[in-house]
This record gives C-alpha cells, sequence and structure tokens, in this order.
C-alpha cells in the first residue's frame, strides 16, 4: 500500500517506529491516542480488579488499607484523564478533520506534542506506586489537606503530571477549536456540522475554561505544601472549603467533558442503522451548549454537606435539576430519531442503545443526588459510585467502543467479526450491570466508599458486584483481541462502510488514505446524518 | 487568510487559558469575600469598632458555649476558662481561655474560630481577642488569653443559643520568626 503511494510521489508514513514519534499526521496522532488511552483503560481497570477483588468479601484479605487507598485513588486518575478523556481526544483527531473536509489539525506540530506529553505524564504518576510511602492515596478528587498535609511525599509527582496532562489538554483543544472554526471546507457552515463536531467545539472550551483552574489549584496545593503558603490551612487564614470550590469549579465542568462527544457519537451512529435522520439537530446543538453553560454554575452540588447556607443549597439544587431539561432534550431526540425507523441491531447500535437506557439510568439517580436533603444520607456512599459509574462506564465507555466498532472499517479497511463483536457487547453489557446495579442497593442501605472493609449486611451485594467486576473486566481482553483481528484482516469495507451512514468521512475510501482532502470535498449536501 | 484568521483564534484562546488560570486564583480573595457577607463556614469578622451603639436588651438571654480544640499534632494544653455565659444582647461580655506549652521547644500558635449556627456569626462582636494575633510561648510557659465580645443586640430572636469554638493550630514553620531558641 504505501508503496505504492511513494510511487506517485505522495508523501507517506515514515517507516518504523520514528513515524509514531515525529508524525504530525492527525491520523497517527488519534490512533496514538486511541492506543495509549486503550493501554490506560486496562491498566486502571487492574487496579479495579484489585479494589473489587479486596471487596468480594468482607474483612481485608489480600491487601493493607493504605494500598486499598492508593489503588481507588489511582484507577481515578488513570481513568478520567488517561482512558476517557484521551480516547476522545483520539477519536477528535481522527474524525474531525474528515468530517469538515479538512486535510489535518490547524496545528499539526502541536498536535505532535499534546500527545507525546501524555506517556510521560502517567510513566511519571504510575511510578509512584515505587516511592516511599506509596502512591497518591488521597482520593481522585484530592481534597486538602488530606492531599496537603496528610499526603505521602508523591504527592509532588502527582501534581507535575496533572500539570502536563493539563498543558496537554489545553494545546489539544486550542488546536480542535482552530481546526473547526478555520477549516471548515467552503459551503459547511456551523449548523451543518455533524453533531461530533459541534459537540467537541464545545467540550474543547470547556477544557480551555477549567484545565486551567485545575492546574491553578494544584499549584496552591504545591504552595502549601512546599512553600508555606496557606491557601487551605486555616491555621494560616486559609479554608480547606476553598479547595473543594476551586477543584469542583473544575470538577463539574470536566464531567461533562467526559460526556458531551459521547453524546455526539450517539448521535451520529442512531441515525445510521435507525436509516433516519437525526430528530431535531438544531435542538440537540442548543441542548449540548445550554449543558455546557449550566455546567459552570452547579458545582456546589458535589458539596452539599460541608455547610453551605439554605439560600446556596436550594440555588444549587435548583440549577442541577435543571440540567435534565437540556439532557432530555438528547434522550427525547434520540429515541425520536429510532422512532419507525428500519432499525438493524449491529454492533455501534447496540453500544449507542445501551448508551442511551444506562446513561438515563446514571441521570436519574443524579437527579436522586441532587436532592439537597437526601444528598445528605447518599453523599459519600455507593449510591455516589454507582451513579458516577453508570455515567461513565455504560455512559462514555460504551459510546467510545460504539465508536471504535462503527469507525473501524474506514480506519482498517476491514470489516470486524459482528459476531465477535455482539458477543463482547452482551458481556460487557451484562458485565456492567451486575457490577453497578447493587452498588445502588448497598448504598441507599449507608455502605461508605473508598473503604477495604465493610459491615457483614454489605457481604452478598458486593460479592455480585465483584463477579460482575470480573467478567466486564475480562471481556475488554476479549475487545482487544476483536479490533487486532480486524486490523490484520477481514471482509472487505465499501467506503460508505454502513448503509446509512451519511457524513464526508463515507465518501473517501476505506481506509481512509494517508492524506485526504487536500483539495476541499464539492458535495456538502449529506454532510450531517 | 486563513493564517492570520487562525493565529487572532489562537490569541484569543490563549487569553482565555492565563485568564481563566487567573480567575482560579481569584477565587481565593473572592470565597473570602464570600463567606464574609454570608458569614459561611462560620467565620468571624476582623476587630469590631461600634458603628452604632447598641442598646443593652436586658429582656434577652442568649446563651453563648465555648470550645476549644486542638488540630493535629498540636500538643499544647488549650481549654476556656469558663464553658458557658449567658449573656443579654448588646452588653459588653469578657472571659478568658488558658493555654499552656506543654512541649520542650517554642512555639508559636495561632487560634481559628468558627461559629454555629453560621448565620449567627455576623451577630457576634469581638472588640478583643487572642485570634486577631499568635501567641508564642516558651517551654512550660502559659497564658490566660483575653476575649471581649458583643452579643449584636439585632440577633435573630429565634437565635437562643451559639457556639463559638476555637481551633489551635502549630503555625511555628510557617512564621520563621522565633525570638529565641
Amino acid at each position: 500500500m504505501s508503496a505504492v503511494i511513494e510511487e506517485h510521489h505522495h508523501h507517506g508514513p515514515d517507516k518504523g517506529i520514528m513515524r509514531w514519534v515525529f508524525t504530525t499526521n492527525h491520523k497517527d496522532i488519534g490512533t496514538l491516542y486511541l492506543w495509549f488511552s486503550f493501554v490506560m483503560f486496562l491498566t486502571a481497570g487492574l487496579m479495579a480488579l484489585g479494589i473489587r477483588a479486596e471487596l468480594f468479601q468482607p474483612g481485608l484479605q489480600i491487601m493493607q488499607p493504605e494500598l486499598f487507598n492508593q489503588l481507588t485513588t489511582m484507577h481515578g486518575l488513570a481513568m478520567v484523564f488517561g482512558a476517557v478523556m484521551p480516547a476522545f481526544v483520539g477519536l477528535a483527531n481522527w474524525l474531525v478533520p474528515m468530517m469538515i473536509g479538512a486535510p489535518d489539525m490547524a496545528l499539526p506540530r502541536m498536535n505532535n506534542y499534546s500527545f507525546w506529553i501524555l506517556p510521560f505524564a502517567f510513566g511519571m504518576l504510575i511510578s509512584t506506586f515505587f516511592m516511599d510511602g506509596g502512591a497518591p492515596n488521597f482520593g481522585w478528587t484530592f481534597y486538602a489537606p488530606l492531599s496537603t498535609d496528610y499526603a505521602p511525599p508523591s504527592v509532588t509527582f502527582f501534581i507535575f503530571s496533572i500539570h502536563m496532562m493539563g498543558i496537554s489538554s489545553i494545546m489539544g483543544s486550542i488546536n480542535i477549536i482552530v481546526t473547526i472554526l478555520n477549516l471548515r471546507a467552503p459551503g459547511m457552515t456551523l449548523m451543518k456540522m455533524p453533531l461530533f463536531v459541534w459537540t467537541w467545539l464545545i467540550t474543547a472550551y470547556l477544557l480551555i475554561a477549567v484545565m486551567p483552574v485545575l492546574a491553578g489549584v494544584v499549584t496552591m496545593m504545591l504552595m502549601d505544601i512546599h512553600f508555606g503558603t496557606a491557601f487551605f490551612n486555616a491555621g494560616g487564614g486559609g479554608d480547606p472549603v476553598l479547595f473543594q470550590h476551586v477543584f469542583w469549579f473544575f470538577g463539574h465542568p470536566e464531567v461533562y467533558i467526559m460526556i458531551l462527544p459521547a453524546f455526539g457519537i450517539v448521535s451520529a451512529i442512531i441515525p445510521t442503522f435507525a436509516r433516519k435522520r437525526l430528530f431535531g439537530y438544531d435542538s440537540m446543538v442548543y441542548a449540548t451548549a445550554s449543558i455546557a453553560f449550566l455546567s459552570f454554575i452547579v458545582w456546589a452540588h458535589h458539596m452539599f454537606t460541608v455547610g453551605i447556607p439554605i439560600a446556596g443549597e436550594l440555588y444549587f439544587m435548583y440549577a442541577t435539576l435543571l440540567i435534565a431539561v437540556p439532557t432530555g432534550v438528547k434522550i427525547f431526540n434520540w429515541v425520536a430519531t429510532m422512532w419507525q425507523g428500519s432499525m438493524t441491531f449491529e454492533t455501534p447500535m447496540l453500544f449507542s442503545i445501551a448508551f442511551v437506557i444506562l446513561f438515563s439510568i446514571g441521570g436519574f439517580s443524579g437527579l436522586m443526588l441532587a436532592i439537597t436533603p437526601v444528598d445528605f444520607q447518599y453523599h459519600d456512599t455507593y449510591f455516589v459510585v454507582a451513579h458516577f459509574h453508570y455515567v461513565l462506564v455504560p455512559g462514555s465507555i460504551f459510546s467510545i467502543m460504539a465508536a471504535v466498532y462503527y469507525w473501524l472499517p474506514k480506519w482498517t479497511g476491514n470489516m470486524y467479526d459482528e459476531t465477535l463483536g455482539k458477543t463482547h457487547f452482551w458481556l460487557s453489557f451484562i458485565g456492567v450491570n451486575i457490577t453497578f446495579f447493587p452498588q445502588h442497593f448497598v448504598g441507599l442501605a449507608g455502605m461508605p466508599r473508598r473503604i477495604p472493609d465493610y459491615a457483614l449486611q454489605f457481604a452478598d451485594w458486593n460479592m455480585v458486584s465483584s463477579c460482575g467486576a470480573f467478567l466486564f473486566g475480562f471481556s475488554q481482553v476479549f475487545f482487544l483481541f476483536i479490533v487486532i483481528k480486524c486490523i490484520r484482516g477481514g471482509k472487505k469495507a465499501t467506503d460508505q462502510v454502513w448503509e446509512g451512514a451519511h457524513g464526508l468521512e463515507w465518501t473517501i475510501p476505506s481506509p481512509a488514505p494517508y492524506h485526504t482532502f487536500t483539495t476541499p470535498p464539492k458535495n456538502l449536501a449529506e454532510a450531517h446524518g | 487568510m486563513a493564517e492570520s484568521n487562525q493565529y487572532k483564534t489562537i490569541r484569543q484562546l490563549l487569553f482565555l487559558v492565563v485568564g481563566m488560570f487567573g480567575f482560579g486564583f481569584a477565587m481565593v480573595p473572592l470565597y473570602d469575600l464570600v463567606c464574609e457577607v454570608t458569614g459561611l463556614n462560620g467565620k468571624t469578622a476582623g476587630k469590631y469598632v461600634e458603628q452604632e451603639t447598641q442598646i443593652v436588651r436586658e429582656d434577652r438571654l442568649v446563651t453563648i458555649q465555648f470550645l476549644a480544640s486542638n488540630n493535629a499534632n498540636m500538643p499544647w494544653e488549650f481549654r476556656p476558662k469558663v464553658r458557658t455565659l449567658k449573656v443579654h444582647p448588646g452588653e459588653m461580655n469578657s472571659t478568658e481561655f488558658y493555654v499552656r506549652n506543654v512541649t520542650r521547644e517554642t512555639m508559636v500558635a495561632q487560634a481559628i474560630p468558627s461559629v454555629t449556627p453560621f448565620r449567627a456569626a455576623e451577630f457576634l462582636h469581638k472588640t478583643e481577642c487572642f485570634c486577631f494575633e499568635q501567641q508564642q510561648l516558651a517551654t512550660g510557659e502559659d497564658l490566660d488569653m483575653p476575649l471581649r465580645f458583643i452579643i449584636d443586640s439585632n440577633i435573630p430572636e429565634d437565635i437562643t443559643t451559639l457556639t463559638l469554638s476555637y481551633t489551635l493550630y502549630d503555625v511555628t514553620e510557617q512564621t520563621g520568626s522565633l525570638a529565641v531558641n
């Protein structure tokens, strides 16, 4: 393949490992991001299995609480910053230029830097496991003073790696925004863009707005730890609660950063397999923008129990409940898209439908948590764990898997094995529900999160949950097998791949050539599905 | 055309990045301001200067409880000399807290006040408080620390009891201003 390209004096990929180190090609960088995130997904997944193995029975069986705390912390950090976010950035790299008819990302060299920072950031973060005092053990939310006065010495490395991830995310986001705003094919107005591009545009703005705040809060921690300031130390005039405000001002938009691109993916897949246009495209765009706006003004709903005046509690409760309106618009639009469509149930569609249903369950438990008076009972219990895993695992992660199955034939030129894909779906679907649904029950019954041991009354559901976790975990190794098998060969994919697929990326050959749209496309009639 | 547009977008986005980094730090004084206005976290204000003459409400009695606790790793002995006072709103009261350095080193301490219920914080005026300054005590040294306060005569009728709690912090390292050691 590449030999043919060189004969035509086209610039093809370099040979060997250096292709990947120096590449500025958006497809190569997208691939790097996706593989990196998959490695982190398995790494953080192994940590989760360590946690679930310890929780299989009450009492301490296989690890001490110190290690357990390190595992919960690192599992959260690696999944959020290492698996979910880079996976979405990888998809953006692959798809945004192809969807808007651009030849590449606007800033290709910066694109290379923003990827290659990540392995170093995470190498450093993971290396803290082998340091004196162990890895960070204060939870992924790293509340002060746990993360300042009581933190292990490795916290400094944690801070530095957060800085690096932040720089990577900010550079990636600038790149995505500049690409979308400046490199669209002539005639592609903003309201003609595919929804995945729209959701990423908004997500990139969220990232640029809140990653600097995260950098600020870890810088304050660094100064408190090493330079004698007292941002979060009451003895010096600071306040630990301030940490929570600054953190969640970042943290709440952050959770939408992890779900908005998922909305875009599902909005691409459901119309394809329902063989109808997306219902309510405009309302989807406005709903996404509304969710992004609301995400900035609801952060204190994570902190109802720290002692906020009643007026504040009420405001944050109502503002949070308001988010259900634009989210509901989206759910109804997806259902309406499927309504009376000629639906088929290939693997991407199965993952997307599961996304709509299970994400809604996570949304409903979120509404329960948003109600201030009952949150005092739910706060820091397994109910919270069940809630955010429902929106992140069958939410974000399922959407990423749906995206991989959906665009894999375009990337590799080969169809994946549909039977294996469906098997992977059903194993994941069953595994995820067995893992996380029982956590609602133990949470409502009062089991606190982030503990290695628990009261006997929680034993049965925890055992069920652990079994589900191992089923889900091992079915992801199966996913790896399916992807590799597809890369190595399989039934050749057509250019359009899916009968109902619309959009510019389906007009180019499969596999997508190394360079696409070096001249802008003319026919934009089918731009969005 | 496209090039200059790109640089404009990049410049705007970089401004946003720098601005948001600054905003993170701006949240620190903003938070203090909000706390002061709303009495959030039961933070009490600094030294009280009488703005309007307080009328002594002989008809009302408010109970004020005093708590003293040590932050982690702070070994000093620290307790209120009186645990509860019943006072009339508007009248000047005084009490003392006892503190003793039980360690072998000279140390500096800072007491941080907090009032519950939070909304009572703005009605507690301190004209003199040991929490306005740091205390440096040598080995075995002890001190009766004064507190003079007025409960505002406008304190809502439904607040009948309020708790003033002090947490004592070891700030020896942060001050670095030990005269002798």
